[in-house]
């Protein structure tokens, strides 16, 4: 029996073009799921069940007419409620976004991934604003982690990362300005690609940081993440950040393999504070991809300190005119850091903007050498939902800013990473797969490598398990 | 800067900025500001040439 909670992407396009299982069976099945798990995961916070319907119904009118099909046909996938959705106020997290008017049109990736078949169920959980590594809210409640209910799913994708490890959605799209995409990843276990910067129009969502904002998928396979990421690759004069470079399809060269491939560990900053689970992933994923070399990634704490400088100070300047006239109505931890972003002086960021391209060239020199580059993706497994500190190193820091201690200084410079699950027991963590600008294909060609010989997989929870059998 | 000389650039800039901090918040502000200008301090302490460019540039 054909059990499409399970089933990937494009299992789902596959059985829908064969004939084997109707679109709509399949969004009815992903609506009794999200129905009866989304109580307990509050994933979703907007269930868009007859847009769904339609689109499901026009794609099964298709195949009854013999017409072409997308590759993506019949798949569900759900956005974080920053993508603008035609008819749903753009909340991005926010109490405040609830007063705008309704979308009238939906985001350019929405419509991509539509135009390959896939279909919106809905729209999903996310830390205020984006201005968060754990996945709560204080507005809509914590998103929770499939795996372990009690425990975060990290953010501020939060809702994306739990709807797609606790089976209510093949697909996810979500946003990463500092490590966003790739923390709820490897705390819900599921892969996440965070594309180079300028890759994916951000066209039609709500911003946070213009110059480290990025777009990209979630997915429990590499054929799904690479399938999605194709579907939404190409320019957007719409997004001035976007890039002129015409799609580059990766799912071609994803079963490549590592040939010529030179592939390197860091050290130094990138295991000090990191757990023994998150050595164990590391050295895991090392080992069977045969990676002794280990290289030193010039300046990374100062690469984080600079991010969260600018981050402080761009995020404050979209946000000053709600902080004086709606104060009150943000997330005290949002409001309280987007207030001290407002009063840095202006010397600081731009001091942080000129390191920037010091930075980004150093990292480059690098990648004439390597190919890429193994780092953790969080320093432990999913804290506990309102934990406010860890312990690493024997350190006690707290957790809201340094879940991301090793995704910021990767997005800093807009490089491409792909984060990989490792199923741990009891719970799943992520390794990053670093790559040069613009070579998607290269980290997704490791991670497909990986996923074959069983080192990442996206692990079943056991409480979706319960969740209604049939289509 | 001391704690209330922090607490003295809170106050002035609420007033320059027109933001509405509340006394209550005052705390959180100043520890995140503190978090704040030690990371500035950290990206000012690395040595750069007068001609270093800044990382996001308008392109005509």
């Amino acid at each position: 029996m054909f059990d499409s909670a399970e089933a990937s992407a494009l299992d789902i396009a596959r059985a829908v073009a064969e004939g084997a299982m109707t679109a709509r069976a399949v969004v009815e099945a992903a609506l009794a799921r999200i129905a009866r798990l989304n109580p307990l995961l509050n994933a979703f916070t907007d269930v868009t069940a007859e847009r769904a319907r339609t689109r499901a119904a026009a794609i099964d009118a298709r195949r009854a007419k013999g017409e072409p099909l997308g590759p993506l046909a019949g798949a569900p996938f759900a956005v974080k409620n920053l993508f603008d959705v035609a008819g749903l106020p753009t909340r991005a997290g926010s109490k405040i976004n609830r007063d705008r008017p309704p979308a009238l049109r939906d985001s350019p990736l929405i419509e991509r991934l539509e135009a390959a078949g896939a279909v919106l169920i809905g729209a999903l959980n996310m830390g205020e604003y984006a201005y968060d590594f754990t996945g709560e809210n204080v507005h809509d409640g914590a998103s929770r982690n499939p795996h372990d209910p009690a425990r975060m799913t990290g953010g501020s994708s939060g809702g994306s990362g739990g709807a797609v490890a606790g089976r209510l959605a093949p697909l996810a799209l979500g946003s990463d300005t500092n490590g966003s995409i790739r923390v709820p990843s490897s705390l819900c276990g599921v892969f996440g690609l965070k594309p180079t910067y300028g890759r994916l129009t951000r066209a039609r969502t709500f911003p946070f940081v213009a110059s480290l904002d990025h777009l990209g998928p979630f997915a429990r396979s590499v054929a799904d993440l690479a399938a999605c990421y194709d579907a939404m690759q190409g320019p957007d004069a719409e997004d001035p950040a976007c890039a002129a470079r015409p799609a580059e399809p990766v799912t071609p060269t994803l079963a490549a393999g590592l040939d010529g491939l030179r592939i390197a560990t860091a050290g130094g900053y990138f295991r000090r504070g990191l757990s023994a689970e998150g050595h164990s992933a590391l050295a895991t994923v090392a080992a069977a991809l045969g990676v002794t070399r280990e290289v030193e990634w010039p300046e990374a704490a100062r690469a984080r300190a600079a991010a969260y400088v600018i981050t402080c100070a761009e995020g404050a300047a979209l946000h000053i005119d709600r902080l004086r006239t709606r104060a009150k109505d943000f997330d005290p931890a949002v409001r309280d850091r987007l207030i001290a972003g407002a009063m840095m002086p202006a010397g600081m960021v731009i001091r942080a903007q000129k390191f920037r391209r010091w930075y980004q060239a150093r990292v480059l020199e690098l990648f004439e050498k390597i190919d890429a580059v193994l780092l953790p993706a969080t320093p432990c497994t999913a804290p506990r939902i309102g934990q406010e500190t860890f312990t690493l190193d024997g350190v006690e820091m707290p957790v809201r800013a340094n879940l991301g201690i090793y995704t910021q200084p990767i997005s800093f410079i807009g490089l491409p990473v792909v984060a990989i699950p490792v199923p741990l027991t009891p719970l799943p963590i992520a390794v990053q797969i670093v790559a040069a600008p613009w070579r998607e294909d290269v980290a997704l060609r490791i991670a497909c490598v990986l996923e074959k010989n069983g080192v990442a997989a996206a692990p079943k929870p056991a409480r979706t398990s319960s969740a209604p059998a049939g289509a | 800067m001391s704690p209330t000389d922090l607490d003295e650039f809170i106050a002035a800039s609420a007033r320059a900025l027109a933001l509405p901090v509340e006394a209550a918040w005052g705390p959180a502000i100043r520890f995140n500001l503190e978090v704040t200008f030690r990371f500035a301090s950290l990206v000012a302490d690395h040595p750069l040439p007068d001609d270093a460019e800044p990382a996001p540039v308008f392109r005509a």
